[in-house]
């Protein structure tokens, strides 16, 4: 039996080594979410935003950019039998499941590698509450990937595969998105970051990605039988 | 094979409302504050805590689903879930309906209960795209299995995140718990609790006898239909 770790790090490699050599997702995350920012700094008719509507805008932006890659994240493995080869490997099927989770997160930060500092460049005044919301993204992201590739792996073995995913997951992250929007609104207020309450959103974040990463560990082999 | 006791049950549900509802309107005070329109509390509370614990009662059949691999508990996981949509529905209008007359408004974004349970329904349903848009009966009992343990987990924390994201800045206008009832009250509200547990129950094995009784008739058209040949729907074959 190959070791979890050798598998793990096989799958993420293969991963990213195929999305670097056909950048199929990140670079669409990346330009839907510029152009988001756009569609917002005329919906909202404003050239600069601060507390909550810069929290709002910027976790929209980043979650609708995220939903683009969750869609695509298991379509290799549909299309190109990646299911069955990873049936018959002699591997703990719980580690496909902490390979993809991997991936997405590396997939998140690229994109908020470019989104952010954008976001930054567009709409604030004062980017000093950037360093403290990089927390605020890990943490959330962690969350994100691990639903994220829960129901992205059920909604491309569906016959209505891109629907399901922004379907079933927006309303699912729901609790995610109200601590993560509420961590970075005094982050992002003017005259400076305050930390009001941040500690507990924080807390809150991690309590959803510890429950939604065991769940989604828990169940994923029932995901992979046929 | 599900209908054993559905009758004795069926009966013993109405009597409950009936005795439930008698008590509502004659028994129970009139409220000093909110004066007769309180009275929709009766109703609107115990269905809404009926649906909530539908809604984990149908995680744990999930759970028992994906442990045992019988068919027979995600039956009963879907049976919960539907009948707790339903719930959520009456839910959503009762409170609209509650929140217009003691607050003037429809819909109220401050109240951090009436939000969470929108959000918990919003999730639930998308139960039914998410398990029809699966073709393979025995995937797609698996895939709704694992929606169902998600969806569980989601319930609380989703009503932890909306509490936290209001408590500071909005107090709680109502005492949900009952430590805020008088006791007559109290007493009236636990009576419709049970009277809607009664409810939830009997309709999920109704629904769940309904679905087994036209299985059964599916499997015995289709016995008779074979030896026939082709698609007839002949009850015995044609004497020459």
């Amino acid at each position: 039996m190959t070791s979890s770790r050798t598998a793990f790090a096989a799958i993420l490699t293969k991963d990213l080594r195929s999305e670097l050599r056909t950048l199929q997702s990140l670079p669409a995350m990346a330009l839907f979410s510029v152009t988001t920012f756009v569609i917002f700094r005329f919906g909202l008719d404003r050239t600069s935003l601060s507390g909550s509507l810069a929290a709002g805008v910027l976790w929209a932006t980043l979650l609708f950019a995220a939903v683009l890659g969750i869609n695509r994240l298991f379509v290799a493995e549909r299309e190109e039998g990646g299911f069955d080869a990873i049936r018959l490997a002699p591997i703990d099927r719980s580690v496909l499941f902490g390979a993809k989770v991997a991936a997405l997160l590396v997939y998140l930060a690229a994109l908020e590698l470019v989104a952010v500092p954008i976001f930054a460049l567009f709409f604030l005044q004062d980017p000093g509450g950037l360093g403290p919301l990089v927390l605020v993204l890990l943490l959330a992201d962690l969350g994100l990937a691990a639903t994220g590739t829960l129901i992205s792996s059920m909604a491309v073995n569906s016959r209505a595969r891109d629907l399901l995913v922004p379907l079933v997951l927006l309303p699912l992250v729901v609790p995610l998105m109200i601590a993560a929007t509420g961590a970075t609104e005094p982050l992002l207020v003017l005259g400076g970051p305050s930390y009001h309450r941040f500690g507990t959103w924080l807390m809150v974040l991690g309590l959803y990605d510890l429950i939604f990463g065991l769940v989604g560990y828990a169940v994923f082999d029932f995901l992979l039988e046929d | 094979m599900y209908g054993k006791g559905l009758k004795p049950l069926s009966i013993a549900t109405v009597a409950m409302l009936a005795v439930s509802l008698s008590l509502v309107f004659f028994y129970a005070p009139l409220d000093g504050d909110q004066g007769f329109i309180q009275k929709i509390f009766y109703l609107h509370v115990p269905l809404a805590m009926t649906a909530l614990v539908g809604f984990i009662v149908g995680g744990v059949f999930a759970i028992a689903h994906l442990r045992t691999d019988d068919r027979k508990w995600d039956a009963y996981s879907y049976v919960s879930i539907h009948i707790s949509v339903i719930f959520g529905v009456a839910v959503l209008i009762t409170g609209a309906i509650w929140a217009k007359a003691s607050w003037g408004h429809w819909w109220v974004w401050n109240e951090p209960t009436l939000v969470s349970f929108l959000i918990v329904f919003l999730m639930y349903a998308t139960y039914y795209p998410f398990r029809y848009a699966i073709e393979d009966r025995d995937r797609q009992a698996r895939y709704a299995s694992v929606f169902a343990i998600t969806a569980g987990a989601f319930v609380p924390l989703n009503f932890m995140a909306v509490r936290m994201a209001q408590s500071l800045v909005h107090p709680r206008v109502f005492a949900t718990s009952n430590g805020g009832l008088p006791g007559e009250m109290l007493v009236v509200f636990l009576c419709c609790l049970v009277a809607m547990a009664l409810l939830w129950v009997t309709l999920v094995k109704f629904e769940l006898t309904a679905k087994s009784a036209s299985g059964q008739v599916k499997r015995l058209r289709r016995a008779l239909d074979a030896p026939a040949g082709g698609g007839s729907s002949r009850i015995a074959p044609e004497v020459s």
